[in-house]
């Protein structure tokens, strides 16, 4: 941008900030900058980073990179720099690793809505997002380092290559480290904007698809790596909220002085729904948080009962008003009045809980003339990059400094930052002491925010040779594209589809949860076709083969599944394999092995098989970690998880009542195979999570001959199927 | 409030608590030692695992008076120096952590296992791990890391 040329003078950066070291990278060249509308945004970030955008190079040739996105355990603090240092031909030993400043004019993805550019770490979108900003960038750091070469040298750039952060002149036999570099660095007046054919291809990445260990493991297993519930500042004192069970409850609290009086309190802030105590140390707060009593309004939620509301769901797909069309490709109308056959079935889901294993929690520091304010946090960010702080606060955005941490898991509950605004709210009551706001692990249960419960009507037809002709999808629930994504069947070629969303609010807080629309509806959607299968008498591989005619990247998934798994090698006595198919991004077709104690009603996956196609694999070991993750994360919520609300109240409190699978209950075995392609890389992290609800269904429909039709399949639930 | 005085990783911490205030609290809120996590506080998840005169004990369920008393407390800073006990390092190559929360609890806890029992079956690694819990599901790997490091022959001396 030409604005950018002429409000900072590349070569007066540079040389204000030599010295020790000299960096490149300077903002305005790479093309976040460029693409930056305001060039004051530019100057100002130059000036509280005036070390930045994407790049630090010293002397001793350390090689500083930023990665932009939130780390909760998937692999951003490696992926990004890897595919930056890539391009720029750096020697990865010499690479570190920092979070980039959150400021989404600079280090934010274009991968959203056209013209945006958020930082916003959801929707396993952030290496497909990433991808082509962090190639570029990498490119022109490595562009910066050659033409300063060529000057130095006086050669033609066009003569110079470059490789592990080396700059190399074949002509004159000439050869200098990046490093070296950094007393010669000059800014080219002009930089390309690299094109696809400019940078490297996949073929030849030296970093990229290879297994490197990930960056930040080290520090994950001695105990050092930060997250925000680990921020400790001089002065802070400590928050709690004491929020009820009931969601949209309003509390009066009926014992104020008592608490005041409590030692260490040294305030109470109420809230809407909400009663906040600020005190000297965590204890005295959680003591006096114990000791409130408060009475709590009804609210939206008083009444509501979750596993009686079904009855009202199904009444609600039963009416002949449509709801919100999401999918309508021919006509199913007319596909069903000259069908040879109609299947219809209903499957369930209720509440489940993100159970991220740190609780939330946020520590804030408001100026004293409540001007500015730091926030520490492990976020997945978000729309708005400063996480509501300077609404609460009424301050310019640009005013509040966000620190990120590591994540201690996010699973979307990380996206919605409540708790950033909480605590916001506290320190702003006691500014300038800093304040460390942490929910207790009741708080995060019964303060959720859950995945919503929902009701899945579908209706398919067949024509008289068994070709599926019509696809309806009616999906009941609250909460729009939570309950309502992942309708689409792009990959099966069925002639007549119909999706739409019917609303069904029961004012209960609700919130992406891994996979979000995945979870039910790839459950509902790949059961639905094992069921029809089974009556028709078909091979579910042979059914899907069929119905993926037209999609050779999905078809080459599920031949490759079948043939890791041994799908047409049957089972030893007392097990069986269920298969299901799934794109979030990636392609994955999935098998699982499992057995049933018929006395008890557990289930048992023994084995789980998957064959991804995730464009080009940045870590191909990470995303087996991936798959890994996302199917025990799968097993759990399918066989265990369940959260109750009886009367707008959350029954379930804490880990003894909300159970997560441990290890005793995992599979044998998870085994990945990754199909190679040098397409754009597709998000991995929710691809296998809703492949288990499915593909367990589907093997215990082959086992028993009984459909599971309701998540979770709790014992109860396998025994009601097993005697039905 | 009352003074204690704790043995933490061979040195002496003093802090100065309310009676019966939890360990864990002490070790994370008034020492710093924040490796060892908070995640449930009933004891049902294991992410607060240290050992104490080499047992290993949910810190979330002690009371400091109870531990002030000589008592030799081990949480994962003082596991090693340089983050290579042959446990980390297993772990490492492993690449077992993801989000990470849960392994300063995973890893002291497969710590005592070896201690224990240096060449444990794959059925008694689950039953001794079965307390600690992981969201991001890493529990395969966290298998494989501690099979590799049995195979490491100084994983007992440490």
């Amino acid at each position: 941008m030409v604005q950018t040329k002429t409000e900072i003078s590349r070569r007066k950066f540079l040389k204000s900030s030599s010295g020790v070291a000299l960096f490149i990278g300077v903002s305005g060249i790479l093309p976040q900058l460029i693409s930056c509308k305001d060039p004051k945004k530019i100057k100002e970030q130059l000036a509280q980073q005036p070390l930045t955008a994407w790049v630090k190079l010293s002397e001793d040739g350390l090689i500083t990179i930023y990665n932009p996105a939130a780390e909760m355990g998937q692999g951003s603090m490696t992926s990004l720099p890897l595919i930056f240092a890539e391009e720029m031909d750096a020697d990865w030993s010499m690479v570190k690793v920092e979070f980039s400043p959150q400021e989404s004019e600079i280090y934010g993805s274009p991968g959203w809505a056209p013209g945006s550019k958020l930082m916003f770490t959801v929707g396993s979108r952030t290496t497909n997002s990433y991808y082509q900003v962090m190639r570029k960038a990498g490119a022109q750091a490595r562009y910066v380092l050659m033409s300063s070469a060529a000057k130095h040298w006086e050669v033609p750039i066009e003569e110079l290559t470059t490789s592990n952060s080396h700059v190399l002149h074949g002509k004159t036999n000439q050869k200098i480290s990046y490093g070296a570099l950094v007393p010669f660095l000059e800014m080219p007046e002009t930089l390309p904007d690299f094109s696809e054919a400019q940078l490297k291809n996949p073929k030849d990445f030296q970093l990229v698809g290879k297994d490197i260990p990930r960056t930040e493991i080290p520090a994950k297993v001695d105990g050092s790596a930060m997250f925000a519930i680990d921020i400790r500042l001089p002065g802070m004192v400590y928050g709690v909220l004491e929020r009820g069970k009931l969601h949209g409850s309003k509390p009066s609290l009926t014992n104020e002085n008592e608490i005041l009086a409590m030692e260490g309190v040294l305030k109470i802030i109420p809230l809407d729904y909400a009663i906040g105590i600020v005190a000297k140390n965590l204890e005295q707060a959680l003591n006096a948080k114990q000791s409130l009593k408060i009475d709590w309004s009804e609210s939206k939620a008083s009444g509501h009962n979750s596993q009686e509301v079904y009855s009202t769901y199904e009444k609600i797909a039963s009416q002949k008003e449509k709801g919100k069309v999401i999918i309508e490709i021919g006509d199913v109308a007319k596909a069903k009045r000259t069908a040879a056959k109609t299947y219809e079935v209903d499957y369930k889901n209720d509440y489940v809980y993100h159970a991220q294993m740190e609780p939330l929690n946020a520590v804030v520091q408001v100026a004293e003339d409540g001007g500015s304010a730091e926030v520490w946090v492990g976020s997945q960010q978000g729309t708005d990059t400063k996480l509501g702080v300077p609404k609460i606060l009424g301050i310019a955005s640009e005013k509040v400094n966000v620190h990120l941490q590591y994540l201690g898991g996010g699973f979307g509950r990380r996206s919605m930052n409540d708790f950033v605004e909480e605590c916001a709210i506290l320190a702003k009551e006691m500014a300038p002491l800093p304040v460390k706001l942490i929910w207790t692990r009741e708080d995060d249960v019964t303060y959720g925010a859950f995945r919503p419960l929902s009701l899945q009507r579908l209706t398919v037809n067949t024509d008289p040779e068994g070709n599926i002709t019509a696809f309806s999808h009616a999906v009941v629930g609250d909460g729009g594209n939570l309950v309502a994504s992942a309708v689409a069947n792009d990959h099966y070629d069925i002639p007549n589809q119909f999706a739409e969303w019917r609303e069904a609010s029961n004012g209960i807080r609700l919130k992406h949860w891994r996979a979000v629309g995945h979870g039910p509806n790839k459950f509902a959607i790949e059961s639905m076709l094992d069921e029809i299968a089974w009556k028709q008498g078909t091979d579910p591989l042979e059914l899907r083969r069929k119905l993926m005619a037209k999609a050779p990247r999905a078809l080459a998934t599920l031949e490759k599944a079948a043939e890791i798994s041994q799908w047409n090698t049957p089972s030893v006595e007392g097990r069986a394999k269920g298969m299901a198919f799934v794109e979030h991004g990636s392609l994955g077709t999935g098998v699982c092995e499992i057995s049933i104690d018929r006395s008890t009603g557990n289930i048992l996956v023994h084995h789980f098989w998957i064959a991804l196609d995730a464009g080009v694999v940045v870590q191909p070991d990470n995303v087996k970690a991936q798959m890994e993750g996302g199917i025990i994360m799968g097993i759990s919520s399918v066989l265990k998880e369940q959260i109750t609300i009886v009367d707008g109240q959350v029954q379930q409190s804490n880990y003894h009542d909300y159970n997560l699978l441990r290890m005793q209950e995992i599979p044998e075995s998870i085994e990945t195979v990754i199909l190679e392609s040098s397409e754009i890389p597709e998000g991995v992290g929710e691809t296998a999570t809703p492949m288990v609800a499915c593909a367990i269904a589907n093997a215990f429909l082959k086992l028993t001959g009984k459909p599971l039709r309701h998540l979770p399949f709790s014992p109860e639930r396998v025994l009601q199927a097993l005697n039905s | 409030m009352a003074t204690f005085q704790l043995d933490i990783n061979n040195s002496k911490h003093k802090v100065e608590v309310a009676e019966g205030t939890s360990l864990l609290w002490v070790l994370r809120e008034h020492l710093g030692l924040t490796g060892t996590k908070y995640s449930c506080g009933i004891g049902q998840c294991g992410a607060c695992m240290v050992h104490i005169d080499n047992q290993p004990v949910r810190a979330c369920l002690l009371q400091v008076d109870n531990y002030a008393d000589g008592q030799k407390i081990k949480t994962i800073e003082g596991l090693s120096q340089n983050c290579d006990h042959p446990v980390q390092r297993a772990w490492i190559e492993a690449q077992a952590p993801q989000c990470g929360y849960c392994q300063s609890g995973q890893i002291m806890q497969a710590v005592a296992l070896l201690e224990n029992n240096p060449n444990p079956t794959r059925e008694e690694i689950k039953t001794y791990m079965n307390g600690i819990l992981c969201r991001c599901g890493t529990y395969l790997r966290i298998i494989k890391a501690i099979e590799l490091a049995a195979k490491t022959p100084t994983s007992i001396e440490n």
